[in-house]
C-alpha cells in the first residue's frame, strides 16, 4: 500500500514538472527538435540569443527590477509604521481603521483596474513605473502580518527602551524591527514574487518600452510579429521566469518557510 | 506616555498607509458604484446620470452572462481540485516518503513562475500538431484536436492551468498545519489500532479546518482575480467560452473604453468578493475551529 502511494506520488510529481521540462527541452534545442525528443539533439543557447536580440529585454528587466524595489521599499516603510500603530497604540477609531485596512485583503487593487486607471490618469502619471506600484504600496497583507508579529514582542522590551529615553520611532527601529526580521524576509519574498509576476495591471497602465516590466514585455514580444517560433518564445518565457526560479532552487528552504510564515494568521 | 500623545502618535504612524489605502482601495470602490450609474464620459464633459441603464445593458449582455457562468464553472473546477490536490501533496511531502524533497520542489515550482510564463508554457503544451499533449494522445491513436480552439474543451484547459499554478502554493499552508500537529496523536491512534484513513478523517482533517478556510477564501478570490492566462491563451474565446468576469471588465474597460459599463460590471465582482468576506466573517469563522 505504501509502495503504491510512493509510486503515485512520483507520478504526480513527474506530471507536475513535465510542462516545465518540456519548455526547457524546447528552449535549449534547435527549432527542428522542439517537438522531437531525440536524445542526440544538440544543445544550444541560440534561442535565448535570438530572443534577447529581438526585443529590449535588458530594459524590461531593469524596469521590473526598479518596480519590485520601489514597491518593496515603500511597503516596508508604510506597513511597518501602520502595523506599529495597530499593535502598540491606543487611539480613537483604531478598530474601524483596522477593518478598513482589511478590506484590501478581499478587494485587491487587481479588480479595481477601471477606477485606478482613471485616478492615475488624473494624477498624470500613466505609463510610468511608480504608476504600476502605487496601488500596491499600502499593503493590507503586510500591515496584518507585521501587526501580528509586533504583538508577540514583550512590552517589557518596549518599556525598558523608553525608560532609557528612546522615542516612539527609536523604539520601533531598535526593538521591533530587528525582532521581526523573519517576518520581513517572508513578506519580502512574497511581495517580490507577486510584483515580478504581476501582469494585468502593468499591461493596462504601461504603453512604452521605458516602463514595461518583463511580464508585459514578454507578452508584447510573443504576440508580436514573431510568427510562431516556439523555441524563441519559450526561451524568452524561461528568461523572464529565471531570476525567481533560480532564487527558489538555490534557497528552497527559505522560500518554503517564508511562504508558510506568510500564510499563518 | 500621555493618552492624547498616544492618539496623535498612533494616527501619525497610520497616516501614510491610510492615505494610500483610501486613494487606491476605498475611493475606487465608492467611485465604481457611483460611476456605474453614469454614462461613459465623452470629451471633456462630465458623464450624465443614467440611473440603472448600465445594469439594464448588463442584463441584456450575453457575454456578461456567459462570463458569469464560465466563472462559476471555473471556480467549481479550480477551488475543490486545487484544495484536494494540495492536501494530498502536503500529506505526501510531510510523510517519510523517499524523494520528498524532490517532490516538494516539483509541486511548488509553478508557484514562483509568472502566470503569463505558465500560460505560454501551457499554450505550447496544448498546441495542435506541435504540442506535447497531442503527441502523447497521438501515441494512443487518439485523433488530434484543437484543445484551446474548441469551445467544449477550452474552459477545462484554462482550469487545469490554474490548478497547476495554485495547488503547490496551497500545499505549503497545509504543510505548515501538518507540521504543527503533535506526533503523539498519530502514535495514540496507531496504538488504538486506527487505520491511516480513519486517523486522517477523524483527527487530521478536522485539525486542518482553519487552514482549509484560509485556503478556501484565497482560492475563491483567485478564481475572480487571476485572468492573466486568459489574456495570453484564449483572449476569452473561442466564442467567449473562456471569458471570465474580470476579463470581461478588462475588455469592456480597455478595449471598448466603455468605462461606465465596466464600472457596473466591476460592481458585480465587488458584490461577489464582499459576500465572501461577510460569509467568512459571520459564518465560517465560527464553525471551523475544532473546539
Amino acid at each position: 500500500m505504501r509502495r503504491i502511494e510512493t509510486v503515485a506520488a512520483w507520478i504526480l510529481g513527474f506530471l507536475w514538472i513535465l510542462p516545465l521540462l518540456y519548455a526547457f527541452w524546447t528552449a535549449f534545442h534547435p527549432p527542428e527538435f522542439s517537438t522531437r525528443l531525440a536524445l542526440a539533439a544538440p544543445l544550444t543557447l541560440d534561442n535565448f540569443r535570438r530572443a534577447w536580440d529581438a526585443a529590449p529585454f535588458a530594459r524590461y528587466f531593469l524596469n521590473s527590477f526598479m518596480l519590485v524595489t520601489l514597491v518593496l521599499a515603500a511597503q516596508l516603510v508604510l506597513c511597518t509604521l501602520a502595523a506599529y500603530a495597530f499593535a502598540r497604540f491606543e487611539f480613537p477609531g483604531k478598530n474601524v481603521a483596522f477593518v478598513l485596512v482589511l478590506v484590501q485583503l478581499m478587494i485587491m487593487p487587481d479588480v479595481l483596474i477601471v477606477e485606478n486607471y482613471r485616478t492615475l490618469g488624473r494624477l498624470g502619471i500613466l505609463d510610468s513605473i511608480p504608476a504600476i506600484g502605487l496601488p500596491y504600496m499600502a499593503s493590507a497583507f503586510g500591515i496584518f502580518l507585521l501587526r501580528q508579529t509586533f504583538k508577540t514582542i514583550p512590552r517589557e522590551l518596549d518599556e525598558a527602551a523608553r525608560v532609557e529615553g528612546a522615542g516612539a520611532l527609536e523604539v520601533l527601529w531598535k526593538v521591533y524591527v530587528p525582532l521581526a526580521r523573519p517576518t520581513y524576509l517572508a513578506f519580502g519574498l512574497v511581495s517580490v514574487s507577486y510584483h515580478w509576476n504581476n501582469f494585468l495591471w502593468p499591461l493596462i497602465v504601461t504603453s512604452s518600452v521605458t516602463s514595461r516590466p518583463v511580464t508585459v514585455g514578454l507578452q508584447v514580444f510573443s504576440s508580436g510579429d514573431q510568427g510562431i517560433d516556439w523555441s524563441v518564445i519559450t526561451a524568452a518565457t524561461l528568461m523572464t521566469s529565471a531570476p525567481l526560479l533560480v532564487a527558489f532552487l538555490l534557497f528552497q528552504r527559505q522560500f518554503v518557510q517564508s511562504f508558510m510564515r506568510a500564510g499563518i494568521r | 506616555m500621555h493618552k492624547s500623545s498616544a492618539w496623535i502618535h498612533g494616527w501619525l504612524l497610520l497616516l501614510p498607509a491610510a492615505a494610500l489605502l483610501a486613494l487606491f482601495t476605498h475611493w475606487p470602490i465608492a467611485a465604481t458604484i457611483w460611476d456605474s450609474f453614469h454614462a461613459t464620459p465623452k470629451g471633456g464633459r462630465p458623464a450624465p446620470w443614467v440611473g440603472l441603464e448600465n445594469y439594464q445593458v448588463m442584463v441584456a449582455d450575453e457575454v456578461f452572462w456567459k462570463s458569469l457562468v464560465n466563472n462559476l464553472w471555473y471556480g467549481l473546477g479550480t477551488i475543490p481540485l486545487s484544495i484536494a490536490l494540495a492536501i494530498v501533496m502536503a500529506l505526501w511531502v510531510n510523510s517519510a516518503m523517499r524523494g520528498r524533497t524532490w517532490l516538494r520542489m516539483a509541486f511548488f515550482t509553478p508557484t514562483v513562475l509568472p502566470m503569463i510564463a505558465v500560460a505560454n508554457i501551457w499554450l505550447f503544451f496544448f498546441t495542435p500538431q506541435y504540442g506535447l499533449l497531442e503527441q502523447v494522445t497521438g501515441l494512443f491513436g487518439i485523433a488530434g484536436r484543437n484543445w484551446l480552439g474548441d469551445p467544449s474543451t477550452a474552459l477545462a484547459c484554462v482550469t487545469v492551468v490554474a490548478v497547476w499554478k495554485e495547488a503547490g502554493f496551497f500545499m505549503i499552508f497545509y504543510l505548515a498545519a501538518l507540521q504543527s500537529i503533535p506526533p503523539s496523536l498519530a502514535e495514540a491512534a496507531a496504538l488504538e489500532g486506527a487505520s491511516r484513513a480513519y486517523y486522517f478523517r477523524r483527527v487530521v482533517f478536522p485539525l486542518l479546518m482553519p487552514t482549509t478556510l484560509f485556503v478556501l477564501v484565497n482560492a475563491v478570490i483567485n478564481a475572480f482575480r487571476l485572468v492573466d492566462h486568459i489574456v495570453v491563451m484564449t483572449k476569452g474565446g473561442p466564442n467567449n467560452a473562456t471569458s471570465l468576469l474580470l476579463f470581461h471588465v478588462y475588455q469592456v474597460g480597455f478595449s471598448f473604453w466603455d468605462t461606465g459599463y465596466a464600472a457596473a460590471l466591476t460592481v458585480v465582482l465587488l458584490v461577489i468578493l464582499g459576500s465572501v468576506a461577510l460569509a467568512q466573517f459571520f459564518f465560517l469563522d465560527k464553525r471551523v475551529h475544532y473546539q
